[in-house]
Order: C-alpha cells, then sequence, then structure tokens
C-alpha cells in the first residue's frame, strides 16, 4: 500500500532522514518509534507531502506521490492525519469541522456529510458535542474529533504524529481507544508515538528510526523482548 | 453679533448635514473597496509569484511613501489628462483612497495571515482542501479575527482623512462647512459643528468595532 524508496530529506544543509527504504502493507498498523530528534514525525509527515522529499519515491497504491505530476490534493484524500496539537479550525463547530473538508472537497450534501459527521462523533463518544466550538472540549476530546475529522473524509491511511504527547495524562487512554478500535477495523494505520505499552499491544510491527535511519523493522513481541539492534537495546532500557 | 452666533448659522445645518451621507458613503466604499484591493495585495505577498511579489511590494511603498493629498490631486487632475476620461470627483476621491488604503491594508493582512497557526494550514492540506479554499474559509477568517481592531482603526483613520476630498470639491461635511463659511463669514460655528459630526461618527463606529469583537470572540 505504501512503498517507500530510499527516502532523504534535508533542511538546508541538514539531513534528517538518510536513504529509508520500507513498505507498509494494507491494514498494518505500524509503529513508529525512537529518541527526540531521530526524524520519526518528518518520515511521517513525507508520506502525505506535508515534508517534500528531498530525494528518493514514495508509492500509494503504485502510484509515485514524489512526481512532479502527481496530483497531490488527491493523494492527499485518501491519507488522514491527526497532530500533536489537533489543529481543529477553532471558527467551526465540532459538526462543520467533521462536515468541512467533505462538502467542499468531496462535494458530499450537507446531509450526507452531516450524518456521516454524527455517525462517526457517536463513535468517538461525542456526538453530545456536535455544536460546540473546539474551545470548549478538553484535549482528549479535541484530539477524538481531530480523529473522526480525519475519518469523515473515509481516508484508506490514518497518520498519526504523537497524538496523545500534548495531552494531559488522564487523557490518553480515551485517545487510544479510540486509535484501537480503529486498528480493529483494518484501517492502515502509521502512528509515532512514545508510548510504548500501545505500540507493544496494537502494533502489527514496529520501526525504529535513530540519527534518520532506520535502524530496525520488527514485530512488536521480538522488538521489545529481543531487540537486534544496540541503539534499540538503549533506547528501551530508557523507556521501560 | 456677539462672540458665538449659533442662530445665524442654524439655517444652514442641514447643509452641513448632507455632507454627512457623502462621507459616510465615500468612507463605506473605500473601506470596502480598500479591504478588498489589500485582501488581494496580501495574497500576493504571500504567494510564490515573485514578479508580481515583487510588484506588490513595490506599489505598497509608493502608496505609503507619498502624500494622500497630493495622490489625490494626481488622480483627479491627472487622468483626464493622461486618458482622456473625465473622472467625476467621487470617483477619483474613492479610488485614490482604495488605492491608499489598499497599501496600508495589505501590510495589515499579510500579518494577519502570517500569525495564523501553521497547523491550521498543515489540517486543511491534509484534508486535501485546495489553496484557494483553504485561504478563503480556514485561515482568512481567523486572519480577520485578529486583525479586526486594525482595520476598524484604519477605517476611522479613513473616515477623518476623508476631510481631505473637499480639496478637490467633493460635497463632504468639510466641504459643506468651507461653503457655510464662504456665505456667513463665521469661522467657528461651522467647523465646530463639522467636527462635532466627525467626533460622534467616529465614537459611533468605535462602539460598533467594540459590538463586533465581542460577538467573534464567542468561539474562543
Amino acid at each position: 500500500m505504501i512503498k517507500v524508496e530510499e527516502l532523504r530529506k534535508s533542511f538546508g544543509k541538514l539531513e534528517v532522514l538518510h536513504n529509508i527504504s520500507t513498505e507498509i502493507r494494507k491494514g498494518d498498523v505500524v509503529a513508529i518509534i525512537g529518541p527526540s530528534g531521530s526524524g520519526k514525525s518528518t518520515f511521517l509527515r513525507c508520506l502525505n507531502l506535508l515534508e517534500v522529499p528531498t530525494e528518493g519515491h514514495i508509492y500509494i497504491d503504485g502510484e509515485d506521490i514524489t512526481a512532479p505530476k502527481a496530483n497531490i490534493m488527491q493523494i492527499r484524500q485518501k491519507i488522514g492525519m491527526v497532530f500533536q496539537h489537533f489543529h481543529l479550525f477553532p471558527h467551526m463547530t465540532v459538526l462543520q469541522n467533521l462536515t468541512y473538508a467533505p462538502m467542499k472537497v468531496k462535494k458530499l450534501s450537507k446531509e450526507a456529510a452531516e450524518q456521516k459527521a454524527m455517525e462517526l462523533l457517536t463513535r468517538v463518544g461525542l456526538a453530545d458535542k456536535a455544536d460546540v466550538y473546539p474551545s470548549k472540549l478538553s484535549g482528549g476530546q479535541k484530539q477524538r474529533v481531530a480523529i473522526a475529522r480525519s475519518l469523515a473524509m473515509e481516508p484508506e491511511i490514518m497518520l498519526f504524529d504523537e497524538p496523545t504527547s500534548a495531552l494531559d495524562p488522564e487523557m490518553v487512554k480515551e485517545v487510544l481507544e479510540v486509535m484501537k478500535s480503529l486498528a480493529t477495523t483494518g484501517m492502515t494505520m502509521a502512528i509515532v508515538t512514545h508510548e510504548m505499552g500501545f505500540a507493544r499491544e496494537v502494533a502489527d510491527r514496529i520501526f525504529f528510526l535513530d540519527g534518520g535511519r532506520l535502524v530496525e523493522e520488527a514485530e512488536p513481541a521480538q522488538f521489545f523482548t529481543k531487540p537486534a539492534s544496540e541503539r534499540a537495546q538503549q533506547f528501551l532500557e530508557k523507556m521501560l | 453679533m456677539g462672540l458665538f452666533d449659533f442662530a445665524q448659522i442654524v439655517p444652514y445645518i442641514p447643509f452641513i448635514l448632507e455632507g454627512v451621507k457623502v462621507t459616510l458613503l465615500f468612507t463605506l466604499l473605500s473601506t470596502v473597496f480598500g479591504f478588498i484591493w489589500g485582501s488581494i495585495l496580501a495574497l500576493i505577498k504571500i504567494s510564490d509569484f515573485k514578479t508580481l511579489k515583487g510588484l506588490a511590494v513595490f506599489y505598497t511603498s509608493i502608496f505609503r511613501g507619498t502624500p494622500l493629498i497630493l495622490q489625490l490631486t494626481f488622480i483627479y487632475f491627472a487622468t483626464p489628462q493622461l486618458t482622456g476620461y473625465n473622472i467625476t470627483q467621487l470617483q477619483a476621491a474613492v479610488l485614490t483612497f482604495t488605492l491608499n488604503s489598499g497599501a496600508y491594508i495589505s501590510e495589515t493582512i499579510r500579518a494577519g495571515i502570517l500569525a495564523v497557526d501553521k497547523g491550521q494550514r498543515e489540517a486543511a492540506m491534509s484534508l486535501g482542501v485546495p489553496y484557494k479554499r483553504m485561504m478563503l474559509d480556514i485561515i482568512l477568517p481567523q486572519a480577520l479575527k485578529n486583525i479586526l481592531p486594525a482595520l476598524v482603526n484604519e477605517s476611522i483613520a479613513l473616515l477623518k482623512e476623508s476631510a481631505l476630498v473637499s480639496t478637490i470639491g467633493v460635497a463632504d461635511i468639510m466641504q459643506n462647512a468651507n461653503i457655510v463659511k464662504g456665505t456667513t463669514y463665521r469661522y467657528f460655528e461651522p467647523y465646530l459643528i463639522a467636527g462635532g459630526l466627525y467626533y460622534i461618527m467616529v465614537m459611533i463606529l468605535t462602539w460598533l468595532a467594540r459590538v463586533l469583537e465581542r460577538r467573534l470572540r464567542r468561539s474562543d
């Protein structure tokens, strides 16, 4: 579903991603972990071209999204993204946040978009908040709305960029629960996270990044018990 | 005839008041057009079109770097000479103030757009929202909310500076006060009345701005 070939990304003279090649299969839940500054977020943001790769290719369903004539807008509709700081639209109600893109981008009717939105809000447990503005929500609620907003576009892939890092500890769980239930629906997911317990429980595979390199790719059971690389061992010792 | 003699001016008060309509119409037109033109300039300035961007920056520096009264005189008198089109006083006045306030407003709007959290843009992009829609629906509404006080100040400044159009003969408050002065040979009373009118209008505008701002804050 996603194929990454010799991806490199530089900011000015600083190369933050060195030659990453990998693949994410349909239905995979991939947890991307590693120390701060290892390039996890940059890697994730390359997948929907929020960062434009300096070199290399990324294929989504066989289509080279790094090709100059690729239709980025259309590709992004297939890829939902959830941010650390939610980025809900503050001047729209929760419901409008969910219906905006489906109506304006996919040209859904208002009724259809609102029906879908209410379904999704019910799914994340926030149907009663449809008419309030984001500023009235807690962090955990905001993030659940943000997830629902992405899902409203019916994406095939969901990217999560540290979705619980900005949350108070007691709100982490409600967001992880929503993600967990999303994973059971067969959604292809790539999650940058520091929640090791979650990664171990929910992910099918772990990508361990360090210093801009994809150092290790393994199943969670193996990665968390017997990491192959020394860097991963050191990292896990500090984390667990 | 005493030091102040309002009795003599009273018959002329309706005439001065007629100027209010012109001043308000003029301010409204200049604010609306200036805002539209300023938005366009601001969007050009944050775009990637190098040449257009350079032109917009140059344009702004010209209109901010020369006196307004010169721009007004220039447009009113030079337009017929250059194009043969006999521009009316009100047209010249609205055009000048639009071009001038557009230059100032564009800087305010540009700063307002850049102050909107970068994450808003990324969220819109990740949903596949095209650039134009994103600007109109997501970025500009938030930018406008932030810069609303500055925009109101700009329209208040326009209202007051509009008195300059009397120099090319537009029948605004100032010009009508001038005429009353010329007819009655009284200076104090007509200008006092004109000043009072400007002051009241500015106060009303300030009050409206406060109401508007409060309504916009609902979502905070």
